[in-house]
């Protein structure tokens, strides 16, 4: 089966890796769709995505990753695609990747495929206590939606159309990535992680920085407990 | 003397009470503030004129709730309302920010709809 894929790649301030991020998927020999979701920048993002090709969905107003990404799979949605890869415009996320994690949605094999750069523990890592982190969020997801996802932060995800249909209902709009696997769990999708191999960022910041990761931990876990009991009373 | 004085208090508050009302009224009619948001501050504002009128009434009610000292009970009851208020305002703000989100997302969804090349 041919999948319509639609690569979205969310770019906040990311002038300086976001052309080279297109540039990377346009030489893949699948030929995906490429569309740029510019999440309000205040730099020349728009114009480089544009100058490398790319259609770019304008926000008027800075949403956040969530709610960028949103936009991106409202798109998606809209214009009836099979799947929706995210990339970020920052450059940690290796294009010639894209393929195995659409594959994994093409064979049925799964709603939700997760680019994990744990499961074989190659390329970059990440810091100490980042990993730390993940390993909590690892812990709460298996007890809260009875899945094993070793890189829960990871963006670099596919999802099928069954996926798509849940996030243009819903989703996070601040850190979402960890959130959203309680929401695609309890809602009875099938969550894969593939083994990827990832870069240290090329450009931009984190979104996750350290002066608010104890926020970001402390907001996370908030969330994914008020997801879970939400959509345990059937609210989502 | 004291007869005189909380004579005097109690003009203050009606007073307050009574221009309050009529801000809120004004504020109301030129458009300022939505009803619905001005709906809590006028029944707090009646309730304050009642017992600005009705002195022993304050006294009646903490006696009924046996509450020793009275004022407290003005106290908590304030309290309480703008606790209320805050929640219903942080609700306000929820929806508000998930409608400006889905407004701009639109708008996004839409200037791309128009097609790649047209002229900015």
């Amino acid at each position: 089966m041919v999948m319509k894929t639609l690569i979205i790649i969310p770019a906040y301030n990311e002038e300086l890796s976001v052309a080279r991020v297109i540039k990377e998927v346009q030489g893949l020999s699948a030929g995906y769709d490429i569309v740029v979701v510019d999440d309000g920048s205040s730099d020349r993002t728009r114009e480089e995505a544009k100058r490398a090709g790319a259609r770019v969905l304008q926000l008027p107003i800075n949403l956040g990753i969530g709610g960028a990404m949103q936009t991106g799979f409202r798109y998606a949605v809209r214009r009836d695609y099979d799947c929706a890869v995210q990339v970020d415009g920052d450059g940690q996320h290796p294009a010639n990747e894209i393929p195995r994690l659409v594959s994994v949605i093409a064979a049925g094999g799964a709603d939700v495929a997760i680019g994990s750069r744990f499961l074989e523990k190659k390329g970059f890592q990440s810091t100490f206590s980042r990993r730390l982190g993940i390993r909590y969020f690892q812990f709460l997801h298996q007890v809260l939606a009875r899945v094993r996802v070793t890189d829960s932060t990871s963006g670099f995800r596919a999802l099928g159309r069954r996926a798509l249909a849940i996030v243009d209902g819903y989703y996070p709009d601040e850190f979402p990535e960890s959130e959203s696997i309680v929401l695609f769990a309890l809602r009875g999708l099938k969550i894969r992680e593939v083994p990827v191999v990832m870069r240290g960022r090329q450009g931009g910041e984190s979104s996750i920085r350290r002066l608010i990761s104890l926020y970001y931990m402390f907001k996370v876990t908030l969330a994914i407990i008020f997801t879970y009991l939400r959509l345990r009373k059937g609210r989502i | 003397m004291r007869e005189l004085l909380s004579m005097k208090i109690q003009i203050v508050s009606i007073l307050v009470s009574l221009s309050f009302l009529f801000l809120i009224a004004r504020l109301i009619v030129r458009g300022k503030i939505r009803e619905e948001y001005s709906i809590v501050w006028l029944c707090l504002t009646m309730l304050l004129l009642v017992f600005s009128i009705w002195r022993e009434g304050l006294n009646a009610v903490a006696r009924w709730l046996g509450v020793f000292y009275p004022p407290s009970l003005v106290f908590m009851a304030a309290i309480f309302a703008i606790t209320i208020f805050l929640v219903h305002l942080s609700i306000v703000v929820t929806r508000l920010q998930r409608q400006l989100k889905e407004a701009a997302q639109e708008i996004a969804l839409l200037k791309a709809a128009e097609g790649p090349g047209r002229p900015e």
